[in-house]
């Protein structure tokens, strides 16, 4: 079987050549299409205003890249929606090997930037091993929990699930990438969530997951040991004393916030001061909620949490109409993935969450975060597509 | 691949072929997955409704904050024009060194060689350099730094032609302050710099923007307020980083100050410095140290101040430009004279309004006023017979144990007999204090009210004054438990005092400003029949606008009228114009060949002792004339006797004034 040909389900002995040519043509999810399509330009307009002084002489620097980055992705996604997620499942082990691996490598050979090695430098991009790591993570995650879907209410299910994510998120922390590690607990968490733990046990991880917290910025600080450095502790703490002075942490949410604030209804448009002079540091990555706000106001920051409330419905509804509980999974890791990263990240520019380092899915410049969006997304289509494929088998087509 | 067996856990149904509906316990976790998503896009929006909607303004006011930097423009500054509408002091254009401290090289080695570069070329150390910039960034962030005004052709050209290996160096054009004549009337035009910290607390400067340049020193600092006129903006945009960016903010244009129109004539002033300089060199000459010396020269009338000068002087054009601390000593008189151990004089002190000085036998006239008019003396009655007077165990003498026989006041004032004044100080001591009631009423002993920045007040001794010193003597020592403060030496008034202020001597001390309006009273009065007034002497004459239009004309009417008996006066004044015009008069000889029926002149000299110092010499005179008459007060420190070496500098001032040939005449009187 090649990767692209079938759209049969994979489990049927032989599909019926009448039907095959038919849903050869069976569309992906338009919504979701249309709601990433469209984040890519609003990504490609508010990048375009935000880097223009950026780097000199060189305007489209930023919005050249990200729009290679996003048709990329987009051939990446359409490929992918053609290839049976299904075929993925036996490949959990190599896969599951392939992100540990990939991220060792990081640690190894990765160059630094702002004092964190997060990236391997390639010929064209720097690719953030962490980033794929979200999708190849919800594959292998949602593998295992299928192949012990009899067992899931056993404490050891819980424990090798969240065990798996946790060492590929301790290393993505090592890097230090706060950020992906917490979407990697995140993401095992829902799995879990989704499959059906006992409610039990997800209680016991909410707790677990506070008293560790605890530990980290306020017990193990407190007698010497540092488990975060200390510039992720502050900073993580510091959406709670904003403060204007550039010396002092917090100052770039601050900052974020007056680009947000300073947006009013309908946006500064080129007057936008904020974003444009460099006021909110990283406006182009982790922080272009800010320079959207800033630009085109509460409209255009509505327009823009509008895509993604689409993309999040979008995925629910492939979560529930999967064939499968693999497919299911996978949609409930790629749901869990966007909505925290839109959540983390917008509070973060809003100031009511701390600043992690989440990237805005499809909005903030980068390549392998571009990337690995899209990847998940071509999941979702392929997910879709299957449940459309396997019910019109059926008769029954859901739209 | 292998099936997948339909599972136990969750109530799922992992079937592929026979997909059921969806199972309850999965629907409710999805349910709870998206309700906890429009949870979060309900917060999401609150807030961003609560940033951009409800608070949007205040954050929009923060951002423009955040990125406009005002930067002040200096407004041209007013000229002082002399009485004619010449400028004595205007503004000239030149190139400045400039630093843009944003476009420096990062801080640490790159920078600091450049500062040493820098100041390699325009001859200051580095350091210097670095200290100009912190402290300009300091007064005004973000705007230039100048590092060197008239830096010369050949700094220039090498910064304009290697301008890779200077980067944040600039050349701007400024305009600096101009002083065309130099020295002259230093002390009395002043000086500008930058404002500082002090005075922008101060009301007189309210609204001037840190680094803006004021007058820090005479008229300049006087009529600031006109010259300075009103700086303008400039808006800067500038980035996070502090780098100005191109921008469209428009500035607002800076307001030009008034120009201050003088009573000073120029060809007085300059001949008074000039004829200044010629009294001290002559002293010099004949052995007196002549440290220093002023004039005054008044209009009688109104005390417009004609000219007026001190020396040692300087040159206000080099405070245009950064002064060095030692030059700022030098010109404070802080650097010691070579050997002899003590201060050298202050050029930027103006002593002819805050020298303090006893004034000899220029003194007199008051003297004779105050005793005439309180019936302690009759003019006719003979005094002072003999070489000294005797009280109890001293003896005050006159100068040169000359002996002028009894004589009468006219005959007193002629010669300046010091027996005569002794005695009577003594006789007038019994009667209370005449002559310091007289002194006050003149104008001595109090300020003046000139339109300066500072004068002193001065003092005329008296019994009060006395009692008033030995109290804080004793205080004083009781406190800090010492033998003596030196405020006193702790004894009463005596006759003794009263008979040394007669001649000018003991604690008198005056300066030559507050005596030309004690003259010029006795000279209103005596013009007047009697009927005077104090004067209020000044310089300011009138403010105009750029173009020279008026904008107002400044008034400084009389302090306060006074009355003199006619006749007495007349006395006395007959006595100072025949010491000035008949022989024997002490200033005789000093006026020879000129033509007293034209241009009467009524002039007393004057010599005050110093203990171990030469001579203080004075000359004080009134010259009538029914246009232009003019008092003239001369001092030099340590030039000797009052004829020898101020009064012919002011019969210099005079020919100067009345367009009379120029001679320089040292008179002979040896009188104090």
């Amino acid at each position: 079987m090649t990767p692209l040909s079938p759209i049969t389900a994979p489990e049927a002995p032989s599909a019926p050549p009448a039907t095959g040519a038919r849903t050869l043509r069976l569309p992906i999810d338009p919504v979701l299409t249309l709601a990433v399509a469209a984040l890519g330009v609003c990504s490609i307009v508010t990048l375009k205003a935000a880097t223009k002084d950026l780097v000199a002489g060189q305007p489209h620097y930023y919005t050249d890249r990200q729009a290679t980055y996003l048709i990329v992705g987009l051939l990446l996604m359409l490929a992918l929606s053609r290839f049976d997620y299904a075929r993925l499942r036996p490949l959990k082990n190599v896969i599951y090997g392939a992100l540990i691996l990939s991220i060792l490598a990081v640690l190894g050979v990765g160059h630094t930037a702002r004092g964190s090695q997060r990236a391997i430098s390639l010929p064209f991009f720097s690719f953030q091993a962490s980033e794929l790591g979200k999708v190849l993570l919800t594959v292998a995650l949602a593998s295992l929990v299928v192949d012990r879907a009899r067992k899931l209410q056993r404490r050891e299910t819980t424990a090798l699930v969240m065990l798996a994510a946790l060492v590929p998120a301790i290393f993505v922390i090592a890097q230090p990438d706060l950020g992906s590690g917490m979407v990697y607990v995140v993401i095992a968490f829902t799995l879990l969530f989704v499959a059906g733990a006992s409610w039990k046990h997800l209680t016991a991880l909410i707790a677990l997951g506070l008293v560790s917290l605890t530990f980290v910025l306020v017990a193990a600080p407190a007698v010497g040991v540092h488990v975060l450095k200390p510039y992720q502790v502050q900073r993580l703490t510091a959406f709670l004393h904003p403060s204007t002075n550039p010396q002092k942490e917090g100052y770039q949410q601050e900052e974020s916030k007056i680009a947000i604030g300073s947006g009013q209804k309908t946006g500064r448009g080129i007057n936008a001061t904020q974003t444009r002079l460099n006021y909110v540091p990283e406006d182009h990555t982790d922080f272009v909620f800010a320079a959207v706000g800033e630009q085109y106001g509460f409209v255009g920051a509505a327009l823009v949490l509008v895509l993604y409330g689409l993309m999040i419905w979008r995925a629910l509804r492939i979560l529930v109409m999967s064939k499968d509980l693999f497919g299911s999974l996978v949609a409930a890791g790629v749901t869990a993935m966007l909505m925290f990263q839109v959540f983390v990240n917008v509070g973060m520019t809003i100031g009511i969450m701390p600043i992690t380092g989440v990237p805005l899915p499809l909005m903030s410049y980068g390549g392998s975060s571009v990337i690995t969006t899209l990847l998940a997304i071509g999941l979702l289509q392929s997910i879709y597509i299957q449940a459309r494929a396997s019910q019109a088998l059926k008769g029954r087509v859901l739209r | 691949m292998s099936a997948i067996e339909p599972g136990d856990g969750g109530g799922w149904s992992i079937s592929d072929r026979s997909r059921m509906p969806v199972p309850p316990q999965l629907a409710l976790r999805v349910a709870i997955l998206g309700g906890l998503a429009m949870a979060m896009f309900a917060i999401i929006f609150f807030r961003l409704w609560f940033l951009q909607v409800l608070s949007g303004e205040q954050y929009v006011q923060q951002a423009n904050a955040n990125r406009a930097r005002d930067l002040p423009v200096a407004a041209p500054r007013g000229e002082i024009l002399d009485r004619e509408g010449q400028p004595l002091v205007a503004s000239r254009t030149t190139n400045a060194v400039q630093i843009v401290p944003s476009a420096l090289p990062p801080a640490g080695h790159p920078r600091l060689e450049l500062y040493r570069r820098l100041g390699r070329l325009l001859g200051i150390s580095g350091a210097h350099v670095e200290a100009l910039v912190i402290k300009g960034r300091t007064a005004v962030p973000y705007a230039p730094v100048t590092i060197k005004t008239d830096a010369g052709q050949g700094a220039l050209t090498v910064l304009a032609e290697r301008q890779n290996e200077y980067p944040g160096v600039t050349q701007q054009p400024v305009s600096i302050r101009a002083y065309p004549y130099g020295k002259m009337a230093a002390q009395v035009l002043g000086y500008v710099g930058q404002v500082s910290e002090g005075d922008l607390k101060l009301s007189a400067f309210r609204g001037v923007k840190r680094g803006t340049v004021v007058g820090q020193e005479g008229l300049e600092y006087y009529y600031d307020r006109y010259l300075r006129g009103e700086s303008g903006i400039e808006r800067v945009e500038v980035n996070a980083q502090g780098y100005p960016v191109p921008s469209n903010l428009a500035p607002t244009q800076p307001k030009a100050g008034y120009s201050l129109k003088v009573t000073l004539d120029r060809g007085l002033q300059l001949e008074g410095e000039k004829a200044l300089l010629q009294g001290m060199e002559n002293a010099r000459a004949g052995g007196k140290p002549a440290t220093a010396g002023a004039f005054v020269a008044l209009d009688p009338r109104n005390g417009q101040v004609l000219a007026m000068g001190s020396s040692p002087t300087f040159d206000p054009n080099k405070f245009a430009k950064p002064l060095t601390q030692a030059e700022y000593a030098a010109l404070e008189g802080k650097t010691k004279t070579s050997g002899a151990g003590e201060e050298a004089p202050a050029p930027l002190t103006d002593r002819a309004v805050n020298g303090t000085y006893p004034t000899g036998s220029t003194f007199k006239p008051i003297t004779a006023m105050g005793t005439l008019e309180a019936g302690v003396i009759n003019s006719t009655e003979g005094l002072g017979a003999g070489q000294c007077i005797h009280v109890s165990t001293e003896q005050f003498c006159n100068a040169g144990k000359a002996d002028y026989g009894a004589v009468g006041l006219v005959e007193a004032l002629k010669v300046s007999s010091d027996t005569y004044f002794f005695e009577a100080g003594e006789l007038a001591n019994s009667h209370g204090n005449v002559i310091q009631q007289m002194a006050h009423k003149l104008g001595v002993g109090q300020q003046t009210g000139i339109d300066l920045p500072s004068e002193i007040t001065g003092l005329v001794p008296d019994r009060a004054w006395r009692a008033k010193v030995a109290r804080e003597e004793l205080q004083c020592e009781r406190r800090k438990h010492v033998a003596s403060c030196g405020i006193s030496d702790g004894r009463p008034w005596s006759v003794g005092d009263n008979m040394h202020l007669a001649v000018g001597q003991g604690d008198l001390l005056t300066s030559p400003l507050q005596m030309a309006v004690a003259y010029s009273t006795l000279a209103n009065a005596y013009a007047n029949g009697g009927g005077g007034w104090v004067v209020r002497p000044h310089l300011g004459m009138e403010i105009d606008g750029p173009q020279g239009r008026l904008v107002q004309t400044l008034s400084f009417p009389a302090v306060r009228h006074v009355h003199l008996n006619d006749e007495d006066l007349n006395l006395v004044m007959e006595g100072i114009h025949e010491a000035a015009s008949q022989p024997g008069g002490t200033s005789a000889d000093v006026w020879a060949g000129w033509n007293q029926s034209e241009h009467p002149v009524f002039g007393k000299t004057g010599t005050a002792e110093h203990a171990g110092k030469e001579d203080q010499s004075w000359y004080m005179c009134y010259i009538g004339d029914p246009k232009r008459p003019i008092v003239l007060a001369v001092t030099v420190e340590q030039g000797g006797f009052g004829a020898e070496t101020a009064a012919p500098i002011a019969r210099l001032l005079a020919s100067q004034w009345f367009g009379k040939p120029k001679k320089f005449v040292s008179g002979t009187s040896k009188t104090f």
